[in-house]
């Protein structure tokens, strides 16, 4: 039953994410496009665009709209990819709650002493490795040919407007600290003019 | 009862009103908790900020949960983390049911083909955030970079990865504890 394969799958995407939302976006990733293919990338791309412009973490929002989305991809009705949208939700928050009433007070003193000072510094560093992976693996279908303005370079045909409009949005949210949902909406409308 | 409603009603706010997730929430979360009312000192906020940052987790959740802990125990974090996530999962259920339905409209089509390399680079752009923020240096950067390398070339799951990195994060803080005991336990440097 598909409720539980989500149910499984983001409970163990909870427990892994260090870091905030952009790691648990790399895991959702993982496990939903690759690991399961219930979605493509290009409709996981979509999907984290309109997480970056709605309310609530961008984590719990991919959580949402994946769970959603699998159920539909594998042919079930509306309510129970609401279901699926809810569990997907809920699962990612159980293990790291738990841990947090449990274990939270105690870790709070002892998080700067060895081993976990070590261990923290050593996740911290990965995960940017995570996330690196992940925007690495949507490329191929961010610069994909569009109709109009497309280049070869070497073997690899790209979208020369696809290119400028990463260039500049990674320029403005890097150096100008630019609001992503700005970026995201200015991105939409290039599109709606130039293809 | 009136203060389950109060956590509710705070943490649904702050939910509800913030777009961007967990960064973008933290100033409004100390304005509410901190600032109006009262729920935890300075000192506490910030000490349930770090914590929230370290454990695995959603950054908003788990600081509505610590908020909630304190007030009201274990109820109390879930109403708090219930309220801060209510909203959010509501409106993209809508969204998701509604953009079934447009999404093979051309103009919708165009508007998408914008927006990829858009999410792309809001992805990459924390890449060098975090790395400034971690302090990579030229002795810790290959971390990150066989990290990427694993999962994008080689197709290995990120899970797989955080288990590597946690279990030779504590095998390393082992070795370096035999070997300089006398070294407060922060002035180590990681190099495995």
């Amino acid at each position: 039953m598909i409720l539980f394969e989500l149910f499984y799958t983001f409970l163990i995407i909870g427990l892994f994410t260090f870091g905030g939302g952009y790691s648990m976006i790399a895991l959702i990733q993982s496990a939903v496009v690759d690991h399961h293919a219930w979605l493509t990338t290009q409709e996981f791309a979509d999907i984290l665009a309109i997480s970056q412009i709605t309310p609530g973490p961008v984590g719990i929002n991919t959580a949402t709209y994946a769970g959603y989305s699998a159920v539909i991809a594998e042919g079930y009705p509306t309510v129970v990819a609401v279901a699926g949208a809810v569990v997907a939700s809920l699962a990612v928050l159980i293990l790291p709650l738990t841990l947090i009433l449990i274990v939270g007070r105690w870790l709070l003193k002892h998080k700067d002493q060895a081993p976990f000072d070590t261990i923290f510094k050593g996740l911290r560093l990965t995960v940017i490795g995570l996330i690196a992976a992940a925007a690495l693996s949507l490329v191929p279908t961010a610069f994909s040919p569009t109709p109009t303005g497309t280049v070869t370079i070497f073997n690899l045909q790209l979208s020369i407007f696809n290119v400028i409009i990463f260039a500049a949005v990674f320029f403005l949210s890097l150096r100008k600290k630019a609001s992503p949902i700005l970026l995201i909406l200015l991105s939409g409308l290039v599109g709606f003019l130039i293809y | 009862m009136a203060k389950y409603c109060e956590l509710f009603v705070t943490f649904f706010k702050i939910g509800t009103f913030t777009i961007g997730g967990g960064y973008a929430m933290i100033p409004l979360i100390q304005r509410e908790v901190v600032g109006r009312r009262h729920w935890l000192s300075d000192t506490e906020m910030l000490d349930a900020i770090a914590l929230s940052q370290t454990m695995p987790g959603i950054l908003a959740a788990n600081i509505a949960a610590i908020v909630g802990q304190r007030l009201r125990g274990v109820k109390g974090a879930l109403v708090a983390v219930l309220g801060n996530i209510l909203m959010p999962i509501l409106f993209i259920i809508l969204i998701a049911a509604l953009f079934s339905r447009f999404k093979d409209i051309p103009a919708v089509q165009h508007i998408f083909m914008g927006i990829r390399p858009a999410v792309v680079a809001l992805i990459a752009a924390p890449v060098f955030n975090l790395a400034r923020k971690a302090g990579v240096t030229l002795r810790t950067v290959w971390i990150p970079l066989l990290a990427a390398l694993l999962i994008w070339l080689l197709g290995i799951s990120p899970v797989l990865v955080i288990l590597i990195a946690l279990a030779a994060g504590w095998t390393y803080s082992k070795l370096i504890d035999k070997t300089a005991k006398e070294n407060g336990p922060n002035q180590l440097n990681l190099k495995l």
